[in-house]
Formats: C-alpha cells, structure tokens, sequence
C-alpha cells in the first residue's frame, strides 16, 4: 500500500515538476523561436557567473522578477474571488495532466505499473471537465477586478471557450468512435495496430485527419494564444487580467503555457499515438519488411516515454511557429469560423465515421 | 466627374479554405526559422560570418552610424580660453518650445564680451529634442552634435545638465570642483554647483 502511495507520488512529481519546467522553459522558447523568425537575436542577457546559454537564464530572472513585484490590488474588489481566480487558473490547467498517460506500462518484478499520475476510465471527459472549468479562472478574474474592461475581456474570453469548446468535444467524438473508449491509454494502446500490410501505424491521424484539424483549431482558440488571442491581446485590447499583477499575473501567464502543453499532449495522445513507437510491439520492433528486433521491457518503456516527449515538444514548436505566423482573428471572424466552420465540419466529421464504421463492419 | 471603380480583390476558392494559405504562411516563417537557426551554429564555428543572421544591433556594444544631422545630447561649445562661447543672449532660452533651458547671465569682466552665462542648465528631462535652441543661437555657442544617445539617470536631479556638464559631455554629476578659469561664479556654494537656479540668482544679485 504505502509502495503504491510511494510509487504514485514519485509518477506525480515527475509529472507535474516536468510540466511546470516546461512552461518555464517555453518564455524562453517563445522568444527565441520568436526571435529567430523574426530575423532578431533574441533574449541574450542574464549571466550567471558569467555564462549567458543563449539567454536560457531570463526564465529564472523572469520567475524572480514576477515573485518580487508589487501586487496590486484594486480598491473596492471582492478580495477573494480576485485572489482566487489565478488559483483556479493554474489548479484546474493543472489536474488536467493527471489523466495523461505518458508511457506504457511498467514492469518491475511483480509490480505493473501504470505511466499515469490517476488511471481514469473516462480520462478524456475529466480532461475536458477541467478544461471548461478553466473558465472559472477567467470570469472570476474579470468579475473580480470591479473594472469594465476587464469583465468585458472575461465576457470575450467566455464566449470564446465555450463556443470552441463545443467544437472540440464534437471533434473528438469521431475519435471516441474509434477507439471506442474514453479510457487515454487504452485509446493509445489501439493506436499500436497498423494496416496497409503493417507499413502505415493506425494512429489517429490516419484515421481522422479531419478530426485532427478540427482539434487542433479549437485547442488552439480554447488555449486563447495567437491567431485567437482576442481575450488577452497583449498590446491592444485590454483583457480580463488588465488589475492583476506580480505572480498573480504570473499565473494567468503560466495557465497560457500550461494549456498549450496539454493540448499537445492531447494531441499527441490522440492523434499522434501518444507514447507509441512506429513499429513497436511491447516486446519488441516488428518491422514490416519481416525484421524483428526484441527488447527488454524497461528499454520499451524508455522508448515509449521518449516518443511521447519528442512527439509533445514538436507540437509545443508548431503551435509556437503558428502563434508567430497568424495574425489575430476579428472577433466576428472568430465566431463565425467556430460557428459556421468548425461546429458543421466537426458534425459532418462525425456523420462520415459512422457511415464508414458500418460499412467496413467493425463499429458498433 | 469620372467614376473610378475600385476593385477589391476577391478570395479565391483556394484562399478560403484557410488552411493552403495558413501553410503558405508556415512556410515563410519555417524558412526565416531555419535560415537563422542555421546561420546561428555556423557563426558558432566561425562560418559564414559575412551573412547576418538579425537584422538587429546588439546595441550598447554594437552601435549604430549615426547620421551626422542626427539631434543628440547638447554641448556649450568653448572659446580658445575655456569660457563658454555664449554671450547669454537668452535667445535659446526663449525659444524653447519645453522651457527647459534655464540662464544666468552676469555681466563680463572683459569689456568687450558684454554678458557671459553663470548658470546654464538644460533639464533633458523636459527637452523635446527640438534644436530649436541650436538653430537660433546667434553665436553658434550651443550644439546637439556630441553623439550621445543613452541620456539616462536615476533622478530627476541628475537629468538637469549644468553648465560644466554641457561645456565637457565627458563629465557627469556630481561634477566635483569648478575647474573652469574665467570668471566664472558659480562658486556661490563655495566651490560646488549645487542648489536651484533661483538660490544662486538671488545670491548674486544680492550679496550679503
Ligand atoms: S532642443 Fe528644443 S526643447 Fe531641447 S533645449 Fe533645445 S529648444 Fe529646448
Ligand atoms: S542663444 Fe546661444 S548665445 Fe544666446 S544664450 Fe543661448 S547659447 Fe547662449
């Protein structure tokens, strides 16, 4: 008992403490990436003892400074709620990547154990549970600030989510449909079959390209980075966190970067096979020119937590590449693209699955 | 009256779909992307270091050509003796859209210079960067040419030059001795330029 209480934590440490250095690790990414897009050096300063590693410090200075601001508070806010708000933000962007499976099982002597901080049958409805709570954080902080602007900008951002989010879980239906279960590791361990004579891996890419584009849009509106960022507009518009500051701020910030990660890790575990390597078998490659090649399970192990990192910060990139590519939608463009584009597609997605699933005989 | 039609352009079929053209755009920045990125290690091992992979200065250790018209930081030019060129006409001081420039005229020992500045302060603070003062000084005694751009303090106090600091742009405050040997009285504080305007005009104007 006590070892699996153990077990759990070290899995959650690993979990939370990787995630969180990765969005520390994305200011830094965001703007080099930025940086060199945009023919500009970049973040270059910060030494410490005299070594610069391509500005990676400013991450570290950033959390300092952020830690050690003034935190204002407006007078005559609702305390609480305003204290309250980046919390929710933070927590719930945060419990979402428990149900996250991020290799294959385990072997150690007798013990199997799961890559999953909680090993949830309906992983893929907490996951979006938590993602609509996320709009919590955003209402509260914008009823909270006792300021015009910011409950508009919260009014916007609500709007936005709720609208995207109907988007996505409809997008994801098709997916549900094939895999036939909510159960995130049970929908990778589908994506390991092949077909085309074992040379094209079944992921779920292949199986719902237009799902994935669906997906993607809306995680990247539900994200509320650039091309939808109309609820922040960093310069612009003012948004709901407009009486925030310090690590209050920070945290709203984090939430960004946090929510990016995880809609690439639902994108990787969804249509990207999550930790699964093409042509992996659990007990070794079974290469379809006939080769084979077996391994111990601890290097399958291995294998698979790599595959789901690589596979998650290529997606961080991409979204990153985007962010810096599109210009922001209009609002009206925003809505009508959810509305008219996206919610009909995603539908028309689903229709197309089920008529395909019958014909080929293997659907419910 | 001819009728001019304009024409917007209209989306294409291929425009609309959003996505062709959102992958157009990716290809652009994946392209700046990877140039740079590229570049960058190469400059690591010393190659192709004729090719700039930022448009960008790194700016306090590289700086830019200024170009020679530029307007930067003021300087009182100098005569062949060390005393200021200005005569305290009061023109600039007039003509300063900011009203940051501040002189103490006091009449010359030499009879024939008429007036010489006691006290000149510029408040860079307040100046707008203008060279009005430039243009309508009749003794060409006041200049924006020294090139320096970083006009950068703690205080507003230290964001008001006075007459050492415009007559030698090497100088910075707290100026420590009145090094200067024409008559110049800005010794009223015994030796130290320090205190406001109107202290050292009323110390002047009525001795105790
Ligand atoms: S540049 Fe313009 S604003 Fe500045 S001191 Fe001269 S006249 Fe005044
Ligand atoms: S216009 Fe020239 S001479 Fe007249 S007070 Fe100003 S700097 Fe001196």
């Amino acid at each position: 008992m006590i070892e699996a209480l153990l077990i759990k934590l070290v899995i959650a440490a690993v979990v939370f403490g990787g995630v969180l250095n990765l969005a520390g690790l994305h200011t830094w990414v965001e703007r080099k990436q930025s940086a060199l897009i945009q023919d500009r050096i970049g973040a270059n300063r910060a030494p410490i003892f005299g070594f610069k590693l391509l500005g990676l410090f400013h991450a570290v200075a950033d959390a300092i400074k952020m830690f050690t601001k003034e935190d204002v508070v407006p007078r005559g806010v609702d305390r609480t709620l305003h204290a309250l708000a980046p919390f929710f933000s933070v927590f719930f962007a945060l419990v979402a990547f428990a149900a996250i499976p991020f290799g294959p099982q385990l072997v150690l002597g007798e013990r199997v154990i799961d890559l999953q901080v909680a090993k949830i049958d309906a992983a893929l409805l907490y996951i979006f549970a938590m993602l609509s709570l996320g709009v919590y954080g955003v209402i509260l902080a914008g009823f909270a600030s006792r300021n015009n602007y910011a409950i508009m900008g919260s009014i916007r951002a609500t709007a936005q989510m709720i609208s995207y989010e109907i988007a996505l879980g409809i997008a994801l239906i098709g997916v549900l449909m094939v895999y036939g279960t909510m159960d995130l590791g049970k929908a990778v361990e589908a994506q390991g079959h092949t077909i085309a004579g074992g040379w094209i891996p079944l992921w779920g890419i292949v199986a719902q390209p237009v799902g994935f584009v669906v997906f993607l849009t809306a995680a990247l509106a539900e994200t509320k980075r650039l091309p939808f960022d109309l609820p922040e507009g960093e310069s612009e518009i003012i948004g709901y966190f407009v009486e925030y500051s310090g690590m209050k701020f920070g945290m709203f910030f984090l939430t960004d970067f946090l929510e990016t990660i995880l809609v690439a890790c639902l994108a990787t575990t969804l249509f990207f096979g999550g930790w699964q390597v093409p042509y992996l078998q659990p007990d070794g490659f079974h290469f379809p020119w006939g080769a084979e090649l077996p391994l111990a399970n601890w290097i399958y192990v291995l294998l698979g937590v790599t595959s789901f990192t690589i596979k998650v910060l290529a997606f961080c990139f991409v979204f990153m590449q985007i962010r810096w590519t599109l210009p922001r939608f209009r609002y009206d463009q925003l809505m009508d693209l959810g509305w008219k584009g996206l919610f009909p597609i995603a539908v028309v997605n689903v229709l197309v699955t089920a008529v395909v699933m019958i014909l080929l005989g293997g659907g419910a | 009256m001819a009728v001019k039609v304009v024409q917007r352009p209209q989306l294409t079929f291929w425009e609309k779909l959003y996505i062709p053209q959102i992958l157009c755009g990716l290809r652009i920045t994946f392209r700046h992307f990877f140039r740079n990125l590229f570049l960058h290690i190469a400059h690591r091992f010393g190659r192709k270091t004729d090719v700039r992979a930022g448009v960008t200065y790194q700016y306090p250790e590289e700086l830019r050509p200024l170009f020679s018209r530029l307007r930067t930081r003021h300087r009182l030019m100098v005569r062949g003796n060390g005393a200021p060129r200005c005569v305290g006409c009061m023109l600039c001081e007039t003509v300063c859209p900011a009203k940051c420039i501040t002189i103490v005229p006091a009449e010359h020992p030499d009879p024939d210079v008429e007036k010489f500045p006691v006290r000149f302060d510029i408040n860079l603070g307040v100046c707008v960067y203008c060279g009005y003062c430039v243009e309508v000084c009749p003794e060409d005694a006041i200049r924006m040419d020294t090139g320096i751009l970083d006009i950068a303090a703690t205080s507003r106090e230290a964001m008001k030059l006075d007459l050492h600091e415009l007559m030698n742009p090497e100088l910075r405050k707290p100026v420590a001795a009145c090094g200067l040997d024409f008559p110049h009285q800005c010794g009223v504080h015994g030796g130290e330029l320090r205190g406001s305007w109107e202290e050292t005009l009323a110390a002047l104007t009525h001795p105790e």
